[in-house]
């Protein structure tokens, strides 16, 4: 299900100039018949222009191709197919190619694809990944220009609860850092030639970036183990309640001095725990499949559920391609491996701000594990009475405080 | 404090680890990708 709505969502972006080609498909064949049936000066023109063009008449005229024909036949010790021919079925991906080594992926000689991938990631992918993450940047400044720090509006009590246990934090910051190290690298990687080779020279950037591969395919292993410690140790806690609607109706104290009543987790971590998991998850996927060049193919399966979903065709994409050379899905997990995890970054730098600069004694929570009573009181009510509860308040001089005087 | 340095540490552990583990199951690149009639050093 999950896999099917990051497929529409690739199909908005990457997949549209497919999908226009196919509909162009039912427009009128143009007349060439002065050519024999060859392309035209306008059609020649019209892909010099950039135009979308059926190039159907070409790519299906590969002569007898795989049927083969007598040697006694014309064109027999050709196979029946002219050298034109020839050369189309191998510019059409068409040929029966045999190699010695590299299997499938080595008979694919020609492969369109990969510019309309170049064009996708050279282009829209740095500009408006680039301009989302430098736009949450800003907006988070203008935010903190306005609203300033959430200051603890309690005095402090002195005692503390134990917000996260060791393992918690442990994961968590497994967990981020390996992020944070897969985002900056993969960053390099896609922003390196822009922003790196002309100001540091080609051979730094090589260097940079030779590195940096290392990197982001090994510390990835650290990043899916921590998300699923984190997924397991946190998932119960951030199941959808009712609670969530007062958090959702007063907006979380975000506007306003508000601040809505939450167990361990309030409405808004709940977003960013299941950001977390979705997108973390999603983005794990397409990484492995990027990991393991040619070996975990996921597009042309999915494109073939979404299919027979009728899903694409009833949003007017057509039919999507369910025979993708495996450059081609290489190529789309990167495009996606690259969409989801700007989508991410953006929300993390959300996560860091409030746990951060963004909250007074947020960060206690996940550095020393420990919170004051007030803090806790002031944004995870409910949490904090079950802990009373449960004896889990202590005093500053390390005894327990069952009972104490809550901090109102 | 501790769970976050030792976070890190673990993260250059199992960097390392997978490293290591992938080269030697056969996975690095170069024996991916190429055969023994090419010469790579």
């Amino acid at each position: 299900m999950l896999r099917l709505a990051f497929a529409i969502l690739m199909q908005l972006t990457l997949l549209t100039g497919i999908a226009t080609a196919q509909d162009s498909g039912a427009a009128a064949a143009p007349d060439r018949s002065a050519t024999g049936g060859a392309q035209t000066l306008e059609d020649i023109l019209a892909r010099q222009r950039g135009e979308k063009i059926d190039d159907s008449f070409r790519s299906n005229d590969v002569g007898a191709g795989a049927i083969g024909a007598g040697i006694t036949e014309q064109l027999g010790t050709l196979g029946g197919a002219s050298d034109p021919e020839l050369w189309r079925a191998i510019r059409y991906n068409a040929a029966n190619l045999r190699v010695s080594a590299g299997g499938d992926v080595a008979t694919v000689l020609v492969q369109d694809g990969g510019m309309r991938w170049l064009t996708f990631r050279d282009g829209p992918l740095r500009q408006y990944g680039g301009w989302l993450l430098l736009g949450t940047l800003g907006a988070l400044a203008v935010f903190y220009l306005l609203r300033g720090r959430i200051r603890i509006d309690e005095p402090s009590t002195g005692r503390t609860v134990t917000r996260f246990q060791f393992i918690e934090r442990f994961a968590h910051w497994v967990l981020a850092g390996s992020f944070i190290l897969l985002g900056l690298t993969g960053l390099a990687s896609l922003f390196g030639r822009m922003v790196i080779a002309p100001y540091l020279g080609k051979d730094i950037n090589a260097g940079l970036l030779i590195w940096s591969k290392w990197v982001h395919n090994n510390v990835s292993w650290a990043f899916m183990l921590a998300l699923i410690m984190v997924f397991v140790m946190w998932v119960a806690h951030n199941i959808p309640n009712r609670t969530d609607l007062v958090w959702i109706r007063q907006m979380g104290g975000i506007v306003g001095k508000a601040h809505p009543p939450a167990k361990k987790f309030n409405f808004g971590q709940k977003l960013i725990f299941w950001s977390v998991i979705v997108l973390g998850a999603s983005i794990s996927v397409s990484g492995l499949s990027l990991l393991f060049p040619f070996e975990l193919p996921l597009f042309a399966k999915t494109f073939a559920v979404l299919n027979d979903s009728g899903l694409p065709q009833w949003l007017g994409y057509g039919v999507l391609p369910v025979e993708l050379a495996p450059q081609e899905e290489m190529q789309l997990a990167q495009t996606w491996h690259a969409i989801v995890s700007f989508v991410l970054m953006a929300i993390i730098l959300a996560h860091i701000y409030i746990g951060s600069v963004g909250m007074e004694g947020a960060f206690d929570a996940m550095g020393t594990g420990e919170v004051d009573e007030a803090w806790a009181h002031q944004h995870h009510s409910i949490w904090l009475e079950e802990m009373r509860e449960k004896g889990e308040v202590t005093k500053a001089d390390g005894t327990s405080a069952k009972g104490a005087t809550p901090a109102e | 404090m501790k769970a976050m340095l030792t976070g890190f540490a673990a993260i250059i552990v199992i960097a390392a680890g997978a490293n290591f583990a992938l080269d030697r199951a056969g996975y690095a690149s170069d024996e991916k990708l190429s055969g023994p009639s090419v010469r790579l050093d």
